[in-house]
């Protein structure tokens, strides 16, 4: 079979899936969503997957990682495990955690958590039905600008994901924890669909841990929906960990209003291919975003991280800084891109790149990119490729440090740039510690946790 | 003081350009349009033996099936490639003896351009060769550069008088098949300037070509070759400059450079065709395929470049660092102003062992222009050692134009050092107020600042060129710069 009749069967396959179970699909979710689902799924069929000749996805082979025979549920399905049992995470502040179980709100839970306070947490699905109105308002309001095949698929598809709401003024201390757990026993595609809305004068931090509880393949197709109100401050922390056959996409898009502050740190540790589209949207004056990157990779995985911070306003400001480390035949991309509008003077936007490369079967590709319509700006991007310093790895075996661990430190100096960024302290600890086995080629497993995610 | 910045920047709008004038002169131009047939009557106009007619041949039947390029970032209208006068040379008797003979109008045209075609008037020892439309019109010192071996002719005679480099080397760095310009130029380029370099020679004066378009419709398609053959070294220049027109018109052309082991070549262009008046009207396309491949070790290609002419600039200036031990050089400054486009920058790509490059990039952009950089750096898996460092600045006059960066960095050696910085900005106005307290005033200061922005990549040019394109960057940024 020649490659092109494969790729146009990937399409196919997916546009057949959709029109076959739409009945079941269209059940669980309201009409406002499916009108979108609609609209979405036309111009997937239109569009069809990116392929390599479309400019964003140049490094990124998206269709071949859809081959495969990924089942879909439609519905929830039941476990045949208590998965509270087989799966405990030690972050010590983040016991409270909430569970996707293979796309779907884990069923045993109360499904949408109404706090004192006012904030709502819990089950998408939960949230249309209590909460209609409040969904409707923001569900698929801050994807339009993107025509990204990627979130139409996932907008074609979505059902169930996590929804959060914190109203004006509230501050919630505790991160928000959420695990993207894969159980099945067969090879799963899924695409959980978040939304998180930050009002006015709010605060709140996000973590999402992508785990699979066994070596199944699984696609993973996610959109994130991102709202940070006036002088609201977000954090939103996702930290990557499946294995070699996992295909992992995320979709993250984050509109911020006035004075808003956003920090988002995505740490990529394990993933066979990985492609991680990022855009942010600085919509009013003095908005703030940092966005961080890091992944390690070896064998033969494919790490892409893709990003896109639109200044559409003045005195606004970005920063980002994303690092790599490549080993044996693995591949890493980076693709940044800083867009200022005209209107957007006094702009203030960074963004820094670095690669280090471990092998000669290893391959970096960088593509920062700057696009600039207006003058009063400070605009800057790097990138620099290459291995680690001779002269620190001198003086650290000067020291009587062995060659090995002098290595294993100096990437771990490199790595800590990045988890540095992570502002909730027990995380960044345990990700430091999950880097840490990571480099020494150990399973980054948690402690306690008795899942086998090799 | 912001007003005053502004009123200066839209001086700088308002200037005029110099060369805008037409020469009345008789001119053998054929039928429009493109088709075998044209490209047949070109090839037998220039008496080319049966070679290059097939090679053409081939690149036409190729052209018909490739699509225009659209990925730059650039707005260009639909272009009607059969809205085009492929060929149209001054006429003027076949062979010339002496300078007399060539026709007075010709010669005034090129006096009037500042370019000596009289030897006698020799500035500074460059020896020139000038094209016209299609045609080149006259080779100077020739016979000088001849009793060093040097081969300094218009692409035509090469043809004719030297096939089996021409077989050996033409289409060897940018092959017919290369991109959609490249082959459109490989069927239909008219003339050009031919060089090559005897093993050990230092060519002792710099060479020189003045391209110049005159007639109306047509497209001007040159194509120049540049051997440099074991341990030699050549400084090569190149001009170019057309009339005021409405209508735009097109220029592709195409450059290769071979250079050979322990060869230097340093090729520097200042390009100044018609940009178009101040509302965007008329102007030069100007679509350049131009790659220089180090072929062999210790090898050596700078190329510098001052782009402030053209409506729309597409062009790349390459390195192929095949040889071990081999560097390159990018060195560019460009301006663009009213409505110009351009999407200019090069390609590095690193496949020998410890081989060096360097990229300094320089935008400057005012009025409605859009100005971007586009850059790929490749290092190849067995390209041991490679080391590049890229620098992309932006300078922006004016908050209506637009300043853009599209690096492409791949690395595949482990051993690699890749550096990319870029930045944009406008000129500061504490680096104004400075000037101003120090008693400069306002219009000097942008000119000091925008010249000690640009110093790094003039200095890469030879000394006459030097002072010419200190001279353009004065008349694009008219006001401006003092």
């Amino acid at each position: 079979m020649s490659e092109v009749i494969k790729k146009s069967l990937v399409n196919d396959e997916l546009v057949d899936a959709f029109r076959k179970n739409n009945a079941v699909i269209f059940e669980q979710t309201p009409d406002f969503i499916n009108k979108l689902r609609s609209k979405y799924f036309n111009e997937f069929e239109a569009l069809g997957l990116p392929t390599k000749k479309n400019e964003a996805y140049k490094y990124t082979d998206i269709e071949s990682a859809f081959f495969g025979a990924y089942k879909r549920q439609y519905s929830p399905q039941p476990l045949t495990i208590d998965i509270r049992e087989v799966f405990t995470c030690d972050v010590p502040e983040l016991e409270n955690h909430l569970m996707l179980v293979n796309g779907w709100f884990y069923d045993k839970e109360n499904k949408l958590k109404l706090l004192p306070n006012g904030a709502i947490i819990g089950s998408l699905i939960e949230a249309t039905k209590q909460f209609p109105e409040l969904v409707e308002k923001h569900y698929g309001k801050y994807i339009t600008e993107q025509n990204d095949s990627l979130s139409m698929l996932n907008m074609s598809f979505a059902q169930d994901g996590l929804f959060v709401y914190v109203p004006k003024g509230v501050i919630i201390e505790k991160p928000i924890q959420l695990i993207n757990l894969i159980v099945a026993t067969e090879e799963l595609m899924i695409q959980p669909h978040n939304l998180i809305i930050a009002e006015e004068d709010s605060s709140v931090s996000v973590v999402i841990c992508d785990h699979s509880l066994n070596p199944h393949a699984f696609l993973l197709n996610s959109t994130t929906e991102v709202m940070a109100g006036k002088n609201s401050k977000l954090e939103i922390c996702r930290q990557q960990n499946a294995h070699d056959h996992s295909v992992q996409l995320t979709n993250t898009f984050i509109l911020q209003k006035e004075s808003s502050f956003v920090n988002s740190v995505y740490i990529t540790l394990h993933g066979g291919t990985v492609r991680n589209n990022l855009y942010v949207k600085l919509s009013e004056p003095h908005a703030h975003n940092k966005s961080y990157g890091l992944w390690l990779a070896d064998k033969n995985q494919h790490i892409d991280n893709n990003t896109f911070i639109h200044h559409a306003a003045p005195n606004c400001e970005s920063n980002q800084l994303y690092k790599g480390i490549l080993d044996n035949a693995s591949t890493g991309v980076f693709s940044g891109r800083i867009l200022v509008d005209r209107l957007a003077q006094k702009t203030i936007a960074f963004q820094s790149n670095k690669n280090l490369l471990m092998t000669n079967d290893a391959k970096t590709r960088s593509k920062p990119q700057l696009e600039i319509y207006a003058d009063d700006v400070k605009c800057s991007h790097g990138s620099a490729t290459g291995q680690l310093d001779e002269d620190a790895m001198f003086y650290l075996r000067q020291r009587g440090i062995s060659k090995k661990e002098a290595c294993h430190l100096l990437m771990l100096a490199f790595a800590d740039d990045v988890i540095n960024k992570i502002s909730i302290a027990p995380l960044r600890d345990e990700i430091t510690g999950l880097v840490e086995k990571r480099l020494r080629g150990e399973l980054s497993r948690c402690n306690r946790c008795k899942v086998n995610c090799g | 003081m912001e007003n005053e910045q502004d009123k200066i920047i839209s001086e700088v709008t308002d200037n005029e350009y110099k060369y805008g004038f037409f020469t009345e002169i008789e001119s053998d131009t054929i039928a429009k349009g493109l088709s075998e047939e044209v490209v047949k009557i070109i090839s037998s106009r220039k008496n080319e033996p049966e070679f290059m007619l097939e090679w053409r041949l081939k690149a036409f039947e190729y052209w018909k099936k490739m699509k225009m390029p659209n990925w730059a970032h650039l707005t260009i209208p639909e272009i009607d490639y059969q809205d085009i006068i492929y060929y149209s040379a001054p006429k003027q008797n076949a062979e010339l003896a002496s300078i007399d003979e060539i026709d007075p109008e010709l010669k005034a045209t090129f006096d009037r351009l500042g370019i000596p075609l009289d030897e006698q008037k020799k500035l500074s020892g460059v020896a020139v060769d000038a094209v016209m439309d299609s045609a080149s019109i006259k080779t100077t010192f020739k016979e000088n550069l001849a009793d060093l071996g040097i081969i300094f002719c218009s692409m035509s005679e090469a043809v004719r008088e030297h096939p089996d480099l021409i077989k050996k080397y033409l289409g060897s760095v940018v092959p017919y098949t290369d991109n959609f310009f490249a082959t459109l130029n490989c069927a239909v380029f008219s003339d050009g300037s031919f060089v090559y370099i005897p093993k050990g020679v230092r060519c002792p004066m710099e060479l020189s070509t003045y391209f110049r378009i005159n007639a109306e419709n047509t497209g001007q398609f040159e194509r120049t070759l540049i051997i440099a053959d074991e341990g030699s070294y050549v400084s090569y220049l190149e001009g170019c400059t057309a009339p005021k027109r409405d209508k735009n018109q097109l220029h592709a052309a195409v450059v290769e450079l071979v250079a050979l082991k322990n060869a230097e070549i340093k090729y520097s262009t200042v390009q100044n065709w018609y940009p178009g008046d101040k509302n965007g009207k008329g102007g030069i396309y100007n679509f350049v395929t131009k790659r220089g491949i180090c072929k062999e070790d210790n090898a050596k290609i700078s190329w510098t470049q001052v782009e402030t002419g053209s409506a729309v600039t597409w062009k790349y200036p390459s390195c192929i660092l095949k040889g071990d031990n081999t560097s390159a050089e990018f060195y560019s400054v460009a301006v663009t102003n009213n409505y110009q486009q351009a999407d200019t920058g090069t390609k590095m790509m690193h496949i020998g062992k410890n081989t060096k490059s360097r990229i300094v990039s320089k935008g400057i952009s005012a009025g409605q222009s859009q100005n971007s950089y586009r850059g790929l750096v490749k290092v190849l898996k067995n390209a041991e050692n490679a080391r590049n460092f890229s620098q992309c600045d932006s300078l922006l006059l004016g908050n209506n134009c637009g300043a853009h960066t599209f690096p492409y960095i791949e690395v595949d050696n482990k051993e690699a050092i890749v550096e990319h910085e870029a930045t944009t900005s406008r000129i500061g106005e504490d680096q104004i107020f400075y000037c101003n307290q120090r008693g400069i005033s306002t219009e000097d200061a942008i000119g000091l600042i925008v010249n000690g922005y640009a110093r790094e990549v003039l200095n890469q040019l030879p000394m006459e060129f030097a002072v010419e394109a200190q001279k353009l960057l004065q008349i694009s940024l008219e006001g401006s710069v003092g």
